[in-house]
């Protein structure tokens, strides 16, 4: 034994000593954590089983890949899988177009008082459940709602945004992105803040007027966060909103409308089938995982985000 | 500055066209505030738009008095309370270590690891809820409390904040003798009032509305709280799943189905979130922007 040895070792004691607090704050988070995400995920193994309630899970038999086999010979299984994409896909992109439009529409207003009442309006969605707003639109766009008697009123005939299979899927991304704008425009709003005035200064002298001087130093401006939200949100296409389309939907429009979220609720909760439910919720999350490893890399390496 | 005409056409634009966005927004909850407040014969005869017609508070009465309201907000209540207490808490110990750099303190990377790993992967509907029953935790108010206590949104808010705090406040205060506890109630929390405004205000809505949790893990509907009652014994509500003796012991649960008495349910449920959201804005907006994005 050399002194350098001991030497290590003490200083490692007070190292341990003086982070020790840092571990005990930690440790309650980290059990919970465990708990109610580690063991789950453990729990996974039941897409692999013939899993029976009323055993418990290390005593099920085991079955491979069969449930994955069952429930890709499914044949609604792929049409719930391009559901979830398509409407997923349409929420990614208008959630993105329509809040960096509003934060630079919103920018040019100069009337504090007005901005401000505005702003407050258009977070009003954002905090009501999804159950409550589920529904408003289930009156609201009903057949004897007030949007068809007003479509009515025009002459128009009515249209059945909720039980038509063709339309449910465009109701459910024009009332999310109803919900969700004015909140996700936050971000854009403060990034314009921090554009440098100098470069309207600059704008202005080279004779841009407000829309020019828009386009050509505030949406640049907010470039580098636009891309960021974008890549961040990649990792959402196999999440369509479960909250929203199970309030929403109904039989009529599941061949359109069903989405993973919802036929694993129906499968497993419902159904009681827990082989084939956990099978297709392992297939999500592995695939979803992938997808949003990929998104913190390529947000890492080439814009230099960090998630912690 | 005189403004040309094609400047003014651009504000005049602008103006119109966000005022339209802004009664986009309001028009469909105006609307179900003036059902709520017709009675019903004007609401079956399509005739309300934006303002009450015929006046009645009954919707409400009938909300208040012969529904299960009442219960369900006390669930809420106390899964928001309980929930306020574990989710802030847990917040706070979490981001604090975890705010610190490398060379602070060593084992930081392992726990970023454990932690960012539950957070972009899950056990999914199933394991999660043969987990909470097989804790025993069905029907009790810890199975909406517990398995979200730790929410690494509201960490991620929480840990960005704290960063932006200056290291030389910290620096002295350690040669002053002070241990790390010392130091975050001492120094950190007082300095992170808005942070931890906006975090308490998202822990409030996320639990007033939540629903999901409280229709799975509860068997009996009597443990349901608000958002999930809404759901289940307002909004889902048909007469015809009734059966006759029931109607027979309470005539007055037929009248369930009526819009102008779901447009109550929905009105007294969100209300209270509608009325103090507004004051706290100034505190989410830079709570968010702090928290989340920095370019």
């Amino acid at each position: 034994m050399s002194k350098g040895n001991d030497n290590n070792r003490s200083r490692l004691s007070i190292r341990l000593r003086k982070e020790l607090p840092f571990h005990l704050m930690l440790l309650p988070g980290v059990l919970l954590v465990l708990v109610f995400k580690y063991i789950p995920m453990v729990g996974l193994s039941i897409a692999f089983q013939d899993y029976s309630p009323l055993f418990g899970i290390f005593e099920q038999d085991w079955c491979g890949l069969e449930n994955f086999r069952y429930i890709f010979s499914l044949s609604t299984f792929p049409r719930v899988i391009y559901n979830t994409m398509f409407i997923a896909l349409l929420k990614i992109i208008a959630g993105i177009l329509v809040p960096v439009t509003f934060a630079l529409m919103l920018n040019e207003v100069r009337n504090i008082g007005y901005k401000r009442t505005l702003q407050t309006v258009v977070y009003l969605p954002h905090f009501i459940s999804w159950v409550a707003l589920a529904g408003i639109f289930l009156d609201v766009l009903s057949l004897d709602g007030i949007v068809n008697s007003m479509l009515s009123g025009l002459g128009l005939k009515a249209v059945y945004f909720l039980g038509d299979e063709k339309i449910f899927p465009y109701t459910m991304v024009v009332t999310d992105v109803w919900k969700t704008f004015g909140w996700n425009a936050i971000v854009y709003l403060a990034a314009i803040t921090g554009i440098d005035p100098q470069l309207y200064e600059a704008a202005y002298l080279d004779g841009a007027g407000r829309f020019r001087q828009t386009l050509h130093v505030t949406l640049p401006g907010i470039m580098p966060i636009v891309v960021l939200m974008s890549i961040l949100s990649i990792g959402n296409v196999l999440r369509a909103g479960f909250d929203q389309i199970f309030n929403l939907y109904s039989p009529l429009v599941y061949s359109t409308g069903d989405i993973i979220d919802t036929f694993v609720y129906r499968l497993g909760i419902l159904g009681a089938q827990f082989g084939p439910a956990t099978a297709v919720g392992l297939f999500q999350s592995a695939v979803s995982f992938v997808l949003i490893v990929t998104g913190y890399w390529v947000a890492d390496k080439f814009l230099g985000y960090r998630v912690f | 500055m005189k403004m040309t005409r094609g400047q003014l056409a651009y504000a005049i634009f602008n103006y119109v066209f966000l005022t339209l966005l802004g009664l986009f927004c309001l028009l469909p909850m105006l609307n179900i505030i003036a059902l709520s407040l017709s009675s019903r014969n004007m609401v079956n005869a399509g005739a309300v738009t934006f303002w009450p017609k015929q006046f009645t508070l009954s919707s409400y009465g009938y909300m208040l008095q012969k529904s299960n309201l009442g219960p369900a907000a006390i669930v809420t209540l106390k899964r928001l309370l309980i929930g306020l207490v574990f989710n802030l808490g847990l917040t706070i110990l979490v981001a604090y270590p975890l705010s610190k750099e490398k060379d602070t303190f060593r084992s930081r990377k392992y726990y970023v690891g454990f932690f960012l790993f539950s957070m972009i992967f899950n056990g999914g509907l199933i394991p999660t809820y043969l987990v909470i029953s097989k804790l025993g935790m069905l029907d009790k108010v810890w199975a909406l409390v517990l398995p979200n206590a730790v929410t690494m949104y509201y960490v991620l808010l929480m840990l960005n904040f704290f960063r932006g705090i200056p290291k030389g406040i910290e620096e002295a205060a350690t040669v002053d003798g002070a241990g790390w506890f010392t130091i975050l109630v001492r120094i950190y929390l007082p300095l992170s009032l808005p942070s931890l405004a906006t975090i308490t205000l998202f822990i409030i809505v996320g639990h007033w509305n939540e629903w999901f949790d409280g229709m799975i893990y509860n068997n009996h509907s009597e443990h349901y709280p608000l958002m999930t009652f809404l759901q289940y014994h307002v909004l889902n509500f048909k007469t015809s799943d009734l059966r006759p003796e029931q109607i027979a012991a309470n005539p007055a649960l037929a009248d369930l189905e009526g819009r102008a008495i779901k447009s109550a349910g929905i009105v007294l449920c969100t209300l209270p979130i509608m009325c103090f959201y507004p004051f706290l804005q100034k505190f989410f907006v830079t709570g968010i922007v702090v928290g989340s994005v920095k370019g």
